[in-house]
């Protein structure tokens, strides 16, 4: 069931869109095309950054350095039932978006997409934002120099993001 | 900062495979992990043009409105203080619309907007209670679907790409509440 709502939910967002689209007489296959154009876009833009990140991740990863990282914080985590292999990611996730996509794709092709460590790196980055970017452009943006209570909230929400995202995956699929 | 974050993962790399004895590895995958950079990126790139495409659809057929509508008595619940039909709160609600339906490109000019409304509410160096619950929810993510992770999961060949919509869900709603409990909380307090 829950499964089921999984896949049905982009075929339905898609079919809602294309079926307004129809009736407002919107030229949708325009529309798609130039929209598709700024993806092109989008992604040419990225891909130098992925190029610099996924090479800087895998040499890391080469070198031994992160299971080295790993293993180091492992006693503290494994105490609290948190995966050390998802160190790395939960990292890199609040820094950069382009990093995250680097870590992500290094942990699902290490481990195997429908692993327990590539549910929970899917899971993990799909609920947390690049949360310091964030900070930077819209406080940036009008100036503001005390931001009170705004990173800890912030910083909470990527907390409870990382912990929660390890314990559904365990619920759902385990 | 990705400057320092960059050049120390890359100098790490090298310096700790020189002495772990791996310097064979980290000189094989500079060269593979550079390919692997732009295989990623074009496992990418499908995705993004398709998704991008139907948003433009949306955008253009008014389908945005309709959904940010729907999104409105949420909206009245995070920032009570401001008015219906304000300049701020249209803002607001296409931007969460514009990060819900996943088009990022979209969402941060619609956030600065908002922040320049809620600014002009409050023109102040300090940030007003309105301010800090918007940039949270921002900080935290609201996708319905997470393309990205989902185009990454299709190009390792996942036997089901899909599974982690639902999960995402669920843990996207508990964490984005426990920072707006966090951010009310302070307010209160203070």
């Amino acid at each position: 069931m829950l499964n089921y709502l999984s896949v049905a939910i982009m075929p339905l967002i898609i079919f809602s869109i294309i079926s307004y689209g129809l009736m407002k007489k919107v030229s949708i296959f325009d529309s798609f095309t130039k929209g598709a154009k700024d993806g092109l876009e989008t992604t040419v833009r990225i891909l130098p950054s992925l190029v610099a990140l996924v090479t800087a991740v895998s040499m890391l990863r080469a070198s031994g350095f992160i299971d080295f990282l790993c293993n180091f914080m492992a006693p503290v985590l494994d105490f609290a039932g948190f995966p050390k292999e998802l160190v790395p990611l939960s990292l890199m996730r609040p820094i950069s978006g382009s990093g995250a996509l680097a870590v992500i794709d290094e942990l699902l092709k290490t481990h195997g997409a429908d692993s327990f460590i590539g549910r929970c790196a899917s899971v993990m980055a799909g609920s947390t934002e690049t949360t310091f970017y964030t900070l930077a452009v819209y406080l940036g943006s009008v100036g503001i120099t005390n931001s009170r209570h705004t990173v800890k909230s912030a910083l909470c929400a990527d907390l409870t993001a990382m912990i929660i995202s390890v314990i559904v995956v365990k619920l759902i699929f385990y | 900062m990705l400057n320092y974050i960059w050049g120390g993962m890359m100098l790490i790399s090298i310096v700790f495979g020189a002495f772990n004895g791996t310097l064979q590895n980290v000189a094989s995958t500079i060269m593979t992990g550079a390919s692997d950079g732009v295989t990623t990126s074009l496992s990418l790139l499908g995705v993004m043009c398709l998704w991008s495409g139907i948003m433009e659809i949306a955008n253009n057929s008014g389908f945005i409105k309709l959904f940010a509508y729907l999104l409105r008595p949420v909206t009245k619940i995070l920032f009570p203080g401001l008015k219906w039909n304000s300049e701020a709160m249209n803002a607001i609600v296409m931007n969460m619309t514009a990060n819900m339906l996943g088009m990022s490109n979209a969402a941060t000019p619609l956030g600065i907007k908002a922040v320049k409304e809620l600014y002009k509410l409050n023109p102040s160096k300090v940030a007003s209670d309105d301010i800090c619950m918007f940039v949270v929810i921002n900080t935290a993510s609201i996708q319905l679907i997470p393309s990205t992770v989902l185009a990454l999961r299709q190009g390792v060949n996942s036997a089901n790409v899909f599974e982690i919509i639902f999960p995402v869900w669920i843990v996207s709603i508990v964490a984005i509440t426990a920072g707006v409990i966090m951010c009310k909380g302070v307010t209160k307090g203070a």
